[in-house]
């Protein structure tokens, strides 16, 4: 086997250094408790920081969230979505390029989809992201949607409070690729990047209701694209008939792959957190990703209560309200208080003439 | 509590731009129901373990067709000790037997080549990577 002979000649090199490790080299290092944890967290030790996001995942982090959260609320959050394919990973790195050369850490969490098959997932952002992949000032994790829609895990609005505890500057999630609307990105960032890809619809699609409503920030990205200049021009005429109560979005074109235009986005940030700050709305905000992660949470227990209540509370045969009735009196405290239809939240712009 | 899918990292390392194969291992451990975090083409040992500890991993599989596998396996080994690497690292490639039987003595736990069933190498990673798990919660 001519391999074989080829191989062997490379035998002098790493291998005859690392002769003396067997195959029980690597015991498992276990973190048991939230102390062990904590220690190694404010060691700023990675894997601790690593280690605290999977527990969040598997529901397990309460403790340390509940110990970390007075020391959040630091780090400048960004949310970037916008549809599959757009550049949105490569959008990432060059956000992450220019905040590193800046001198910022940034952390960074990036959705994919979970097979509702096999539950299991490809997490493929990082591809985009590898050259800061050694850079000790960046921490990327991917993170599998597990069902959660909406664009985020449900685990995402934890990752980003335990990267804000660790201590990065900045904390960018990228959602999945996102249809119209997958919204939630927009509660747990203080500011939004939608970004768009040239050539994918006519006029009405940036009038529609969703996603063309979170941006603070529009990137039209591939900006080389021949349909870009229209894509811009539909977005500027729609922003032309609104009227926005506060913050104006701003549009910025970008060629991602080549960074041009990302100094230019990283301005328009800079602007929007500058904004945020001057106006007091960072604390809106911050309130509104805190009623939100609540929420969540909340509705998470209670959907696993509910499932609970439906495998043995016998409601087949009666009519769905009459089960949802029977289902609900289990919980105990039936009529605590119940809310009215949710009001509209202030929208965050109105087409001029209604005002 | 709920249970956590395994999460696993496969690798492509060095000047080796042959991947059909780690896309195929890839999908194979999705379909199982695992996570798989896929980091692309021409990764460093350095860049395959900080990856593997940032994902909090519970295996990095290693794909090598380009006959450097003495050389890399080896180094992501050293990573692995120098970064305090909790993980369990298995491969597969163009690795000759007595290549597969040096590397297991230097700490990789399983060397799958050519012609190795999908359904062998998702048990071993389940059972191994499944024990990783139950050690660390």
């Amino acid at each position: 086997m001519p391999l074989g002979r080829f191989a062997t000649t490379y035998q002098a090199g790493p291998l005859a250094r690392r002769a003396a490790i067997t195959e029980s080299g690597h015991e498992p290092l276990q973190i048991q408790t939230s102390d062990e944890l904590l220690r190694e967290f404010y060691a700023r030790k990675p894997r601790a920081l690593a280690r605290a996001i999977s527990w969040a995942e598997g529901g397990r982090a309460s403790e340390l969230i509940r110990t970390l959260y007075p020391q959040t609320g630091r780090a400048m959050t960004v949310g970037l979505t916008g549809p599959p394919g757009v550049g949105k990973s490569t959008l990432s790195s060059a956000f992450v390029r220019k905040a590193r050369a800046l001198g910022k850490s940034v952390g960074v969490v990036s959705v994919d989809p979970t097979s509702p098959f096999s539950h299991g997932a490809l997490l493929g952002d990082r591809i985009r992201l590898t050259e800061h992949f050694t850079d000790e000032g960046v921490f990327i994790r991917s993170m599998a949607s597990r069902g959660h829609l909406g664009g985020v895990a449900g685990a995402t609005a934890d990752a980003v409070l335990l990267m804000d505890a660790f201590g990065l500057d900045v904390v960018l999630v990228e959602t999945v690729g996102v249809g119209q609307s997958e919204i939630e990105v927009a509660s747990l960032a203080h500011t939004t990047l939608v970004a768009l890809q040239p050539g994918s619809g006519d006029s009405i699609q940036v009038l529609k209701a969703g996603i063309m409503e979170i941006a603070d920030v529009f990137v039209v990205n591939k900006a080389d694209h021949p349909m870009a200049n229209q894509l811009r021009r539909e977005i500027r005429s729609m922003m032309e008939m609104l009227s926005f109560p506060g913050w104006v979005p701003e549009l910025v074109m970008t060629q991602a792959l080549t960074g041009e235009g990302v100094d230019a986005l990283w301005a328009a940030v800079e602007r929007h957190v500058a904004y945020l700050n001057a106006t007091g709305e960072i604390d809106e905000r911050r309130r509104e990703a805190f009623l939100h992660q609540v929420r969540q949470l909340a509705l998470g227990r209670l959907e696993r209560r509910l499932d609970g209540v439906l495998q043995h509370e016998p409601v087949a045969g009666i009519d769905p309200y009459a089960g949802a009735d029977r289902v609900l009196a289990t919980f105990g405290a039936p009529d605590a208080v119940e809310a009215d239809a949710e009001p509209p939240s202030r929208p965050r712009a109105v087409v001029k003439g209604l005002t | 509590m709920s249970k956590r899918p395994l999460r696993i990292v496969i690798a492509k390392a060095g000047l080796d731009g042959h991947d059909r194969g780690a896309k195929v291992i890839a999908r194979a451990l999705r379909d199982a129901g695992m996570e798989v975090i896929y980091t692309g083409l021409f990764q460093s040992p350095e860049q395959i373990v900080r990856t593997a500890i940032q994902e909090d991993a519970d295996g990095i599989g290693l794909s090598i067709l380009s006959g450097a596998h003495m050389t890399l396996f080896p180094l992501v080994v050293d990573q692995l000790k120098a970064q305090d690497g909790d993980i369990v690292f298995f491969g597969g490639g163009t690795i000759p037997p007595e290549d597969a039987a040096a590397l297991k003595k230097a700490g990789v736990r399983a060397i799958f080549t050519p012609g190795a069933p999908l359904a062998e190498i998702v048990d071993f990673v389940e059972r191994e990577c499944g024990r990783r798990r139950e050690l660390v919660g």
